[in-house]
C-alpha cells in the first residue's frame, strides 16, 4: 500500500507498541500531526518541548518501555535539548522525533532551520536525519531497537517536511534489525568470572555498590540472592534506590556526597567493592585518589567504556548484570562476615542518634519530616518523581524505597524542572499507581506551565512543593563554601495555592510552625501542599 | 608510546563527524586520523594514531565502539605491521643546491615530482621516523610548504584488520 512518510511513521510507532506520545506541533511537523488523527495513539499536548521529553523520559522510567516525544523544527527541537541530555545521562530509552525544513532547503538557513542532528550528536545514543522516505520504516525500527537495547538511551529522528509528505509503498522491515556496528549482546569471559569469585569468597569486608543498572537489567532478585548468600551489605546509588528493599537488614541506603556518613565510612574501610551496574560518578566517589583505598574492585557494567574510566578496577566484567549475577551466584560461598556487619551497625547507630527525625524540629516544619510523613502516608508504595535540590536528597534519604521503579529523578544531569513533566509521564505509564511529584519551589517554577498539561489531559498526579523560599541546595553550598554570602538564592514566590487555583487544582499549604500533617490523603485529584 | 588503531566504519554521511566529535567531547588527543575507501564499498577505514602518554588508547577503543556506525576497532600497535605516511615537501632549490637535494632525496628513496626554477616538490613515503629525518635533512635548504597524509597501517600476514568479532571487553554497546 502507498503511504506518506507521516503515515509510515505512525504505522511504525504502532508496531513498536506506542500508545502515548508527548509533543507540541509546528510548521515542519504538521504533516505528521495531520496523519496522527487516523491512528489510535494518545497525544499529550505539553506546554514546552522540554516538558515533552521529560514526560517521555518519566514514561520510560516508570514503564520500562520506550517513551516518545515529538516537536517541530528549529525552536521546537532546540527546546528538547535539556530533556534529551537528561535522558542521556540517566540512560533512559526515548525516541524524539523532530520536524525539519524540506531537504532542498537544508543548509540554507531557512525559516526555523536548525542543525538538530549536529546539536544533539553528543547527547544522543544515536541520531538520524532521514532524507529518503524509503529509509523511514527501517530507521524508526532501528531507533527503537537502539534506544532500548544495550546501555539504553535517547535516539533522535529528524524528519524533513518533504519526507513526511512523500509517498511510497509501505513495506515494514520484518525480521531482526541489522546494524553491523551494533551488537549489544556480550559474552562473559570465564577467566574474569573465576577471578571475581576468588576475590568475593576471600573478602572479609565486602560491600555491594548497587546502581541503576540493577533496575535496567531487572536483576533485583539476583542481587538480593547474591547479598543474602554472601552476607554482603548493599549500598545504593541515587538512581539505584529501590533495587534492594530499604527494610532489608543488609541494606545500607544511599552512598556518596548525599549519603549517610556510615555508608561512606564502610566503603572507605571495605576490602572489596562489588560495583554492580553503577559508574563511579564523582558524586559517589568524591576525590578518586582517596576513594576506598583498601578495597579491591570488581566492576560489572554493560558499557565497556565505563570500566576503568573513573576508578581503576581489578576485575572488569562487561555484560548484562542479571546474566553476570546468574553466572556468579552458584559460586558465592556463605562466608561468616558478622564482625564486619556488626562494625557497620555500630557506625550506623551513631548516625541514627544524630538523625533529624529524632529531633522535634524546633517548632518548624522541616523538609526531612515532610518526606518522612509522605512515606508513612503512602506506606512507601507511591512512585515518587523528584526535582533537583535539597528536597531531592531528603527524598532519597527519608523515603524508604521498598520496591523497584518507585523513584524517578534526574541523577546524572541534575535537571531542575524535571519532576512535574516526568511525573505526568510516569502517571500515564502506570495509571493505577499513586504518583507524587516532589519539587522545590525553585525547580517547580521552571516547568510549572505543565500544570495546564496535567489538567487538560486529566492526569491525576499529586504534587508536593517543598517551599523554603530559597534555591536551597545552592544556598547550602554558599553557607558552607562561600561564608554565607547568599547571592541570588532567595526566592520571592507566587502563592502556590492561588497558582493552583488558577488551574482549578485543589491545594493547601502547611505553613511552618508546627509539624502538622499535610493533607496527603485528600480524595482530590491533585493536591499542592506547600 | 604511539598506539595505532584501525577502525572499520560504515561509509555513510556524517560518520567522520561523529568520530571527530567523540574525540573532542572526551578530550582525546589524537596525533593523526586518516579515512579512506576499503575493498568493500560500504565500509571506510580509519587509521587513528593516539599518543598513549596523553590519552588512554583502550578508552578510545571502547568509546569508538559506542558509535553505532563503527563496525570494528583494533589496536594493532603490538602486531607486526606496515605503517606508512606520505609527505610532500616544497623546498627552495636553485642551480647550485638542486643536485644535492635530488641526491639526498634518492638516498631516502623519495621522488622529485615537480621542478620549478626556484623550487622542487619532493615526495616521500615511509614510516614516521624516516619521514621525520627526511624533513630535518631538507630543512636547511628552506621548506616553503609541507603536507603529510597522516599514518595508514596494515598488519602483516593474510588475516585482515578490523574483522575481529566483538567479544568480551571489545563488545559493542
Ligand atoms: C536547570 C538547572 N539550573 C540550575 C541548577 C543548579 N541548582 C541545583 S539545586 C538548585 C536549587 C534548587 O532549588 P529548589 O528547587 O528550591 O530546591 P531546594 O534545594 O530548595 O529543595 C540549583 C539552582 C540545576 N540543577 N538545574
Ligand atoms: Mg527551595
Amino acid at each position: 500500500m502507498e503511504l506518506t512518510g507521516a503515515e509510515i511513521l505512525w504505522e511504525c510507532l504502532l508496531r513498536e507498541g506506542v500508545e502515548v506520545v508527548f509533543g507540541y506541533p509546528g510548521g515542519a511537523i504538521l504533516p505528521t500531526y495531520d496523519a496522527m488523527n487516523f491512528y489510535p495513539v494518545r497525544h499529550v499536548l505539553v506546554r514546552h518541548e522540554q516538558g515533552a521529553v521529560h514526560a517521555a523520559d518519566g514514561y520510560a522510567r516508570a514503564s520500562g518501555r520506550v517513551g516518545v516525544a515529538i516537536a517541530t523544527s528549529g525552536p521546537g527541537a532546540t527546546n528538547m535539548v535539556t530533556g534529551i541530555a537528561t535522558a542521556m545521562m540517566d540512560s533512559s530509552p526515548i525516541v524524539c522525533i523532530t520536524g525539519q525544513v524540506p531537504t532542498a532547503a537544508i543548509g540554507s538557513d531557512a525559516f526555523q532551520e536548525t542543525d538538530v542532528t549536529g546539536i544533539t550528536l553528543p547527547i544522543t545514543k544515536h541520531n538520524y536525519l532521514v532524507t529518503d522516505v524509503h529509509d523511514l520504516a527501517r530507521v524508526v525500527k532501528e531507533a527503537f531497537y537502539i534506544a532500548r537495547s544495550g546501555r539504553q538511551g535517547p535516539v533522535l529522528i529528524d524528519l524533513p517536511k518533504d519526507v513526511q509528505i512523500a509517498r511510497t509503498e509501505f513495506v515494514y522491515p520484518e525480521g531482526p534489525v541489522e546494524l553491523p556496528g551494533y551488537q549489544p549482546r556480550t559474552v562473559i569471559p570465564p577467566e574474569d568470572l573465576e577471578r571475581a569469585v576468588e576475590l568475593i569468597n576471600s573478602a572479609r569486608r565486602p560491600i555491594i555498590l548497587a546502581g541503576h543498572g540493577v533496575l535496567m537489567s531487572g536483576a533485583m532478585r539476583e542481587l538480593r540472592e547474591f547479598a543474602e548468600r554472601g552476607r554482603i551489605p548493599v549500598a545504593q546509588t541515587l538512581l539505584g534506590l529501590g533495587n534492594f528493599p530499604a527494610s532489608h537488614p543488609l541494606c545500607l541506603g544511599m552512598m556518596g556526597m548525599h549519603g549517610e556518613a556510615f555508608v561512606n565510612q564502610a566503603i572507605q574501610e571495605a576490602d572489596l567493592l562489588l560495583a554492580f551496574g553503577m559508574r563511579f560518578d564523582d558524586r559517589v566517589t568524591g576525590n578518586v585518589k582517596t576513594y576506598a583505598p583498601k578495597a579491591r574492585k570488581i566492576h560489572v557494567d554493560i558499557d565497556p567504556s565505563e570500566l576503568n574510566k573513573n576508578v581503576r578496577v581489578e576485575v572488569g566484567i562487561v555484560g548484562d548484570l542479571k546474566a553476570v549475577l546468574l553466572e556468579l551466584l552458584p559460586h558465592v560461598e556463605p562466608v561468616d562476615r558478622s564482625a564486619w556487619l556488626e562494625q557497620i551497625d555500630e557506625w550506623r547507630d551513631d548516625t541514627r542518634r544524630r538523625d533529624i527525625l529524632n529531633w522535634d524540629g524546633g517548632g518548624k516544619l522541616w523538609g526531612a519530616h515532610v518526606i518522612h510523613d509522605l512515606w508513612r502516608a503512602t506506606e512507601g508504595n507511591a512512585i515518587i518523581v523528584t526535582d533537583v535540590g535539597q528536597h531531592q536528597m531528603w527524598e532519597a534519604q527519608y523515603y524508604r524505597h521498598e520496591h523497584p521503579f518507585t523513584l524517578i529523578t534526574s541523577g546524572g544531569l541534575g535537571t531542575m524542572g524535571f519532576a512535574l513533566p516526568a511525573g505526568i509521564g510516569a502517571k500515564l505509564a502506570r495509571p493505577d499507581d499513586e504518583v507524587w511529584v516532589v519539587a522545590g519551589d525553585g525547580g517547580f517554577q521552571m516547568t510549572q506551565a505543565e500544570l495546564a498539561t496535567a489538567v487538560q489531559e486529566r492526569v491525576s498526579i499529586r504534587i508536593a512543593i517543598i517551599n523554603n523560599a530559597y534555591l536551597g541546595m545552592v544556598r547550602q553550598w554558599q553557607e558552607f563554601f562561600y561564608e554565607k554570602r547568599y547571592a541570588a538564592t532567595p526566592l520571592v514566590n507566587p502563592d502556590f495555592c492561588k497558582l493552583a487555583a488558577a488551574y482549578d487544582i485543589p491545594a493547601s499549604a502547611s505553613p511552618g510552625g508546627t509539624r502538622s500533617s499535610p493533607p496527603w490523603r485528600r480524595p482530590a485529584k491533585w493536591t499542592g501542599p506547600c | 608510546m604511539k598506539h595505532i588503531l584501525v577502525a572499520r566504519v560504515e561509509n555513510k554521511p556524517g560518520v567522520l563527524n561523529r568520530v571527530a566529535s567523540l574525540f573532542r567531547r572526551r578530550g582525546f588527543n589524537i596525533d593523526s586520523l586518516t579515512v579512506g575507501e576499503t575493498e568493500v564499498p560500504e565500509i571506510s577505514r580509519m587509521t587513528i594514531v593516539v599518543d598513549a602518554s596523553r590519552t588512554d588508547a583502550t578508552r578510545v577503543v571502547h568509546n569508538l565502539y559506542k558509535l553505532v556506525n563503527v563496525i570494528a576497532v583494533e589496536d594493532i600497535s603490538e602486531q607486526p605491521s606496515v605503517v606508512r605516511d606520505l609527505v610532500l615537501l616544497k623546498v627552495n632549490a636553485d642551480a647550485r643546491t638542486r643536485p644535492e637535494i635530488i641526491q639526498l632525496t634518492q638516498v631516502f628513496r623519495g621522488k622529485v615530482v615537480d621542478v620549478a626554477p626556484e623550487s622542487l616538490i619532493l615526495e616521500l613515503t615511509g614510516e614516521e621516523d624516516k619521514i621525520r629525518s627526511f624533513i630535518e635533512v631538507m630543512r636547511p635548504f628552506g621548506i616553503l610548504e609541507m603536507v603529510r597524509t597522516g599514518i595508514v597501517a596494515m598488519t602483516r600476514g593474510s588475516s585482515p584488520n578490523g574483522h575481529a568479532v566483538a567479544r568480551g571487553n571489545g563488545s559493542v554497546v
